[in-house]
């Protein structure tokens, strides 16, 4: 009944192009900003930040990242993990190296750093398709793991072979290291996935959106229309690269604080993310969100009500949530392959004619 | 009966024609052995309707790909506004000013109508990715400047109402239409249809005539097309190439053409000795 369109008259195209052009929508949306940055900060604890907040947010932005790849351009990739691990791995040489700048500034130069590899990564992209690229991002994924096992000068030749983070500070509060606040590291990571989010829906509602979806949905029409598809398709690796390398250098310095390459950006690490934009809906923002808010709180939904309510053992529920994570996928895929997103884009449709749909 | 010279000449109906577009001069195609395009030489003249007909498998096709820097033939040259095209990408020519439609729809599925469109106009739009990235300022001028051009299109073509439909959503007519209204919106020097009326109704074919005759009637569009319907063919081309095995047969006026002994005899078949 509130949900309408009606008389919200759009008199100018800047008006229509709105990324919210229905109003409560626009208004949901500050509404749901200013209780992330002034809210949540307050109330939270350790808990909700370590086991929700942090990693919903840092797979965020590694699932708005390959869903510009996957989703908007249409080329499969296995690669997340690895390219994660390029984000963690250049955060640390960064922080280490130059210890007297920001960290800020190291997370988005992990980024650029990571932009530059997905870029190499990605031009195999113009020779093949489908399956074989997914493969050849595959290897990318052992390749970059393997490398980051190898050689020393990546890990600073600690004698363990990981890395860990030192302390580092913003405006004075500690955002890695030990002694971290749980609303500190929260902000940071919302500060990226806010920054984030608005840069891949400018991207993917103006000119280079348009070419990249040209080419998922019919790459020889889109050549002959003028897009050129080496410039677009390593345009959008190197963007999908650059979210992702700031998701691994937060998931590493933030989130975890030192890191084992092989166990922490395994290839888990690259289906689960691919899992969450296949749950939460190919080429569409909110679905990125939507699938990490999933596949984040899934697990932590499972351990309460099974674990700590009935008492379950561990393991049970642990394999529990593998099969249910697997049949949502198989339903999602045959039901509703755009997922998520698909599903609130038609409540919402749904909505705007409720109660009365004649 | 129209008087054709070197530098354009002046129609039946009274619309002047101007000079060469597109010269297409000794073009050989071949596919491994097989010659689809066997020498053949015809030209486009500025502001014309050509139509380029012939029975199946003839090679229209293969022309139009040609034109459109699909392929690249292996002998004969293409000159287009003057100069001689050297082989180039497709999305070269594309930035060249050649817009095309394709005889089995070639829309982008997945996005809107209007998306659609503006793809179209993306050579137009110069913005850079970080311009892109922030949105605000320069981007979002380009966008609004384009895409009153593109609602220009939209109007022009009847297609208001389905602006923001998804074009997967949309029904065969339609599509072509919308189509259509991609090519259009790059604002081409030359526009290829590649049988525009495939598959359509009496009414519908009737309908996409208007918009071919009122596209070359108010924006001066060159246009190239192939199509099965003669009736269609004979109505709205000012010339037609006829091409049968890959040969050209019949070049000229479609009163000429219709005449012509071997169209005649390609169209109907000839008894061979």
């Amino acid at each position: 009944m509130f949900y309408r369109e009606a008389g919200d008259f759009k008199t100018s195209y800047v008006d229509d192009n709105q990324t919210f052009p229905i109003k409560f929508d626009r208004y949901r949306y500050y509404f749901v900003l200013l209780f992330a940055f002034l809210v949540v900060p307050f109330v939270i604890n350790d808990y909700w930040v370590n086991a929700v907040f942090m990693p919903f947010l840092i797979y965020s932005i590694a699932a708005i990242g390959l869903n510009i790849l996957v989703g908007y351009c249409g080329q499969v990739s296995l690669g997340t993990g690895g390219f994660m691990a390029v984000g963690a791995y250049a955060c640390y040489k960064l922080m280490t190296a130059f210890p007297e700048v920001n960290i800020f500034f190291h997370v988005l130069l992990a980024g650029g750093v990571t932009a530059v590899v997905g870029v190499l990564f990605g031009l195999p992209s113009l020779r093949i398709k489908g399956f074989y690229l997914a493969v050849a991002t595959l290897a990318a994924q052992f390749f970059l793991v393997w490398l980051f096992n190898k050689v020393p000068w990546f890990y600073n030749y600690s004698a363990s072979g990981q890395i860990s983070s030192p302390e580092r500070t913003v405006f004075g509060y500690a955002v890695t290291g030990p002694h971290t606040s749980a609303w500190a590291t929260y902000l940071f990571c919302l500060v990226f996935v806010v920054l984030c989010a608005v840069i891949a829906r400018n991207l993917t509602r103006g000119t280079v959106g348009r070419k990249w979806m040209a080419i998922r949905d019919m790459d020889i029409a889109a050549e002959i229309i003028g897009v050129d598809p080496l410039r677009s398709k390593l345009s959008a690796f190197a963007v999908s690269s650059f979210f992702i390398g700031i998701s691994g250098a937060l998931f590493f310095s933030v989130y975890l604080g030192a890191v084992e390459v092989g166990e922490a950006f395994g290839i888990n690490k690259s289906f689960l993310v691919l899992f969450m934009i296949i749950i939460g809906g190919l080429g569409s923002i909110f679905g990125s969100f939507a699938g990490a808010a999933f596949l984040v709180l899934l697990p932590v939904l499972l351990k309460n009500v099974l674990v700590s309510g009935l008492g379950w053992p561990t393991d049970l529920a642990a394999h529990l949530e593998f099969m249910i994570v697997g049949g949502l996928i198989i339903t999602f895929l045959i039901a509703e392959p755009h997922g998520l997103a698909q599903l609130w884009r038609v409540a919402k449709e749904k909505l705007r004619l409720w109660p009365f749909p004649h | 009966m129209t008087v054709q010279k070197e530098e354009g000449y002046v129609t039946a109906d009274g619309r002047k024609i101007g000079g060469t577009l597109m010269e297409m001069k000794n073009i050989t195609l071949r596919f491994g052995g097989v010659k689809a395009i066997t020498d053949i030489s015809f030209d486009i003249k500025e502001g014309e309707i050509r139509a380029i007909i012939g029975p199946n498998g003839a090679g229209k096709s293969s022309m139009l790909n040609v034109i459109s820097g699909f392929y690249v033939p292996q002998e004969g040259e293409v000159w287009f506004r003057g100069a001689k095209r050297p082989p180039m990408k497709p999305y070269e020519v594309a930035q060249q000013g050649i817009a095309r439609t394709f005889q089995n729809i070639a829309l982008f599925e997945g996005m809107s109508v209007l998306d659609n469109v503006m793809t179209g106009r993306l050579n137009n739009m110069k913005t850079n990715m970080f311009q892109q990235a922030i949105w605000k300022g320069k981007a979002e001028k380009e966008e609004v400047e384009n895409r009153e051009v593109v609602e220009k299109i939209i109007d022009f073509l009847e297609i208001q109402s389905i602006r923001k439909t998804p074009v997967a959503r949309l029904p065969y007519g339609l599509k072509k239409r919308v189509e259509l209204a991609r090519a259009l919106a790059a604002e081409p020097k030359l526009l290829l249809l590649d049988e525009p009326m495939a598959g359509m109704n009496v009414e519908e074919k009737e309908d996409m005539s208007r918009f071919i005759l009122d596209v070359n009637d108010e924006f001066g569009t060159t246009i190239a097309l192939i199509e099965h319907d003669m009736g269609v063919v004979m109505d709205l081309s000012d010339r037609v190439v006829v091409m049968d095995y890959g040969k050209k047969i019949g070049d000229g006026p479609p009163d000429e053409v219709r005449n012509n002994q071997d169209v005649i005899d390609a169209y109907l078949g000839v008894a061979h000795d």
